[in-house]
């Protein structure tokens, strides 16, 4: 089976094993997760053992098995954040959308990713929204920055508003 | 002028230097705007463009150019700007200041007073760093050209004096001079541990191998921590110049950078750094001119807190998980790929150029006994000035606390500063006056570790502290070794109890027992250290977890179990905000009359406490 995204980037490193870690954010960053089928190629094209590339994607957080939503909401749960009350901003957001820390909403709005700490303590609690980072949260105005969220499908977007 | 085409030897990099240094002086007028991820979040690059624009259109017949810097340190009070001549700092600049700050200060030559910072107590206003006691205090040898130089520029670096120190351990030093002025500093590893630099560059050279690697560890996981972001993102080529110096003294041919994945500019600055160091002949064959050969990449971490710990970045480095191996085989003898590894901090690799440049003996004044030098904190959490900071060795935590960071916020009472991340511990206010040295912060029961200083205040509680570590632990652990799966997930169930009120007598000697138990038996150590944060609380704040398990109480009213919030009928005036507010319903009342909540409704989610205006919501 001939994969060209897979080709192209085992040659970005020449084909050494030692770089499957890079090899894998590459395929994230071009698919938005890891889909299966491309890891069991990329197993077989470096005559690496599935379960290690399987120890690989589970063993280190910012690896996905499955599609994100269409924005990624990433949550700092820091030191300071935590004392800031990072864990009530979770909290709100996780049962506003019925979701958990790393899940993403049934109708794909978004990915809700709790980080250890993205060193900008100053501005605690932060909130990165696609790249976006905002400073001194609250549950309410967090819940008010995803409900600002858009997507193509409108239903969703009603819902997010309310 | 630009550095143009690779530098063949030491003669022609100082007559490129001299040219770019006297550049530096005739450029008139610079204004610096922060590009920190602190003062980026706060709009800062809107304002670099702004600024550009302004420039761009002034015609004031001098020559006006902005410049994006790396982190100042002050970043509670960003965006910040700086004006050159003058040095002229502004704090908290928005997109409608621009245009005046242009007008007055960069063409008019006056200040705009209401952009400066006020000193709380005094009311005096600050023109410049030198005037600000967050400044003042400290003292800046890793940091020193942070804020000042534009990172993503290697001829600002080179300006500032920049790989002069590289050109003198290529044109005139042996790697084993090399090694010894590093020992005469006395420089010990940043990152934590604070082993002697120099012992491990020489065992990493007289071990046996056909080629030898070093890495610099940016996979800074320490939870409150920033201090190594600042410097890839502020000053990379500073990193890399140490690491090409390390290179040569140890006989490394290949070099890693292992960054944390969650620092897209650090990456990009430095990925920017090595381009820009491999065009110069600074990176790659024939360095300077000489037979010395080294080349550095870059690999970013998966988002494993373990990684920070030696073994496990390399097992990361080689493609696996990151899971800690034994070290009865050190890595400097067999590392990376099996061949003699040496693994410094970003830190570390940040102070070897100035120690070069200005001799170890320098190095060696500044400090305590046993570490010199300065260490940079970020201080954080419940102070007012937060920041990035770099102190001398030896200053008090009291120092650092109170005058630096110029205290507790919002008046209230300080309780304890944490140092070293979730290895490190607590320390209460009656050991404020403890000095930063290596040694005297373990004797506490914290330790350095990499540099997070959080602040915590009367509202903290300390067992909330123990268990949210504990918990980032027990997330972090990677499993490998019983002590730590196991040992740190029991502790935690017990910290569980004794926050919901059902602690049981012995259950302080159990935890204290099983810190013990983890601290002697676990792999790596990320483990052996993981119960400090435990031990530390118990050890200074013992009442208060004896108040959580007999009286059922939380001091200061943070584990939801243990208090109940009531409104205060003296106090409410009726508003109805908490009412509105409430998103279970909860409260009920008519207008003007005294709220009521009712308690088998309201689940402390302190929405009510947050929002009424008349602090008549208590936590009882």
């Amino acid at each position: 089976m001939s994969d060209k995204l897979i080709e192209e980037i085992i040659r970005r490193y020449d084909g050494d094993s030692g770089m499957l870690i890079p090899m894998m954010q590459d395929l994230q960053a071009d698919k938005g997760y890891l889909p299966p089928e491309r890891l069991r190629t990329l197993a077989k094209e470096l005559c690496v053992p599935l379960a290690r590339i399987y120890h690989v994607a589970t063993f280190y957080a910012s690896f996905r098995l499955a599609p994100r939503g269409q924005h990624d909401v990433t949550l700092c749960m820091g030191t300071v954040c935590y004392l800031k009350g990072a864990g009530k901003i979770s909290e709100a957001i996780c049962e506003e959308y019925g979701i958990e820390p790393g899940g993403t909403t049934a109708d794909r709005l978004f990915t809700l990713q709790a980080v250890n700490c993205v060193g900008a303590c100053a501005l605690a609690p932060v909130m990165i929204v696609d790249g976006k980072y905002y400073d001194g949260v609250t549950s309410e105005s967090a819940l008010k920055i995803i409900s600002g969220l858009s997507t193509e499908a409108p239903t969703a977007e009603a819902e997010a508003g309310g | 002028m630009k550095v143009e085409g690779r530098i063949a030897s030491k003669a022609e990099f100082e007559r490129l230097q001299k040219d770019l240094g006297k550049k530096a002086d005739t450029a008139a007028k610079v204004v610096r705007v922060c590009i920190g991820t602190g003062c980026a979040a706060k709009g800062s690059r809107r304002l670099y463009e702004l600024f550009c624009e302004a420039a761009k259109k002034s015609g004031t017949g001098v020559t006006v150019e902005a410049k994006p810097v790396g982190c100042h340190g002050f970043c509670e009070r960003g965006p910040i700007v700086v004006v050159q001549p003058g040095n002229i700092i502004y704090q908290g600049v928005e997109e409608p200041d621009v245009g005046e700050i242009f007008r007055e200060t960069v063409v008019g030559g006056r200040v705009v007073e209401r952009l400066l910072y006020e000193d709380p107590e005094s009311g005096k206003k600050a023109e410049t760093e030198d005037e600000i006691p967050f400044y003042n205090a400290q003292k800046r040898i890793v940091l020193a050209e942070n804020g000042r130089i534009d990172p993503t520029s290697i001829s600002d670096y080179i300006a500032a004096g920049g790989y002069s120190a590289l050109a003198k351990v290529l044109s005139g030093m042996s790697p084993e001079e090399v090694i010894e002025e590093v020992e005469i500093s006395g420089l010990r590893g940043r990152g934590g541990g604070g082993f002697p630099t120099a012992r491990k560059w020489r065992s990493c050279r007289e071990a046996e191998g056909p080629e030898r690697y070093v890495i610099c560890n940016g996979d800074e996981g320490d939870p409150g921590a920033f201090m190594d972001r600042s410097i890839m993102e502020g000053n990379p080529h500073s990193v890399l110049e140490g690491m090409i110096i390390g290179a040569y003294a140890i006989g490394a041919s290949k070099g890693y950078i292992y960054v944390r994945n969650e620092y897209p500019l650090a990456v990009e600055h430095l990925k920017n750094a090595i381009v820009q160091a491999r065009e110069a002949g600074f990176l790659g064959e024939e360095i300077l001119g000489t037979s010395f050969c080294f080349d550095i990449r870059i690999n970013r971490g998966g988002g494993a807190f373990v990684c920070g710990e030696s073994t496990a970045l390399i097992a990361s480095l080689e493609g696996r998980a990151g899971e800690p191996r034994a070290k009865y085989v050190h890595t400097v003898e067999r590392g990376l790929n099996d061949m003699p590894t040496n693994l410094n901090n970003v830190e570390t690799w940040a102070n070897v150029p100035a120690i070069i440049n200005r001799g170890g003996k320098w190095f060696s004044s500044i400090g305590t006994e046993g570490s010199k030098g300065t260490k940079v904190f970020s201080l954080v959490g419940k102070v007012v000035n937060t920041g990035l900071v770099e102190v001398p060795m030896g200053m008090t935590l009291r120092q650092i606390v109170e005058k630096i960071g110029g205290g507790v916020k919002d008046g209230k009472k300080f309780k304890a500063v944490q140092t070293g991340g979730p290895s490190g511990g607590c320390i209460p206010s009656d050991q404020l006056d403890a000095r930063v040295d290596f040694d005297e912060l373990t004797k506490l029961g914290s330790m350095m570790g990499s540099g997070g200083m959080i602040v915590m205040d009367e509202d903290t509680c300390m067992v909330n502290v123990a268990h949210y570590f504990l918990n980032f632990l027990k997330e972090e652990s990677c499993g490998k070794c019983t002590p730590c799966r196991e040992g740190i997930a029991q502790m935690l169930a017990i910290l569980d109890r004794i926050s919901k009120g059902e602690g049981k007598e012995g259950d302080i000697e159990m935890l204290e027992s099983l810190a013990h138990l983890l601290s002697e038996t676990a792999l790596c150590a990320l483990g052996k250290t993981a119960a400090n944060p435990v031990l530390s609380t118990i050890r200074y704040f013992k009442d208060e977890y004896e108040a959580h398990i007999s009286e059922h109480r939380c001091p200061a009213k943070v584990c939801r179990d243990l208090f109940i919030y009531e409104i205060d009928p003296e106090v409410c005036t009726g508003c109805g905000i908490c009412k509105k507010n409430c998103p279970e319903e909860a409260i009920t009342g008519e207008r003007r009359e005294p709220h009521v909540i009712d308690q088998n409704k309201c689940t402390k989610c302190g929405t009510c406490f947050d929002k009424c205006p008349f602090t008549a919501i208590m936590k009882v």
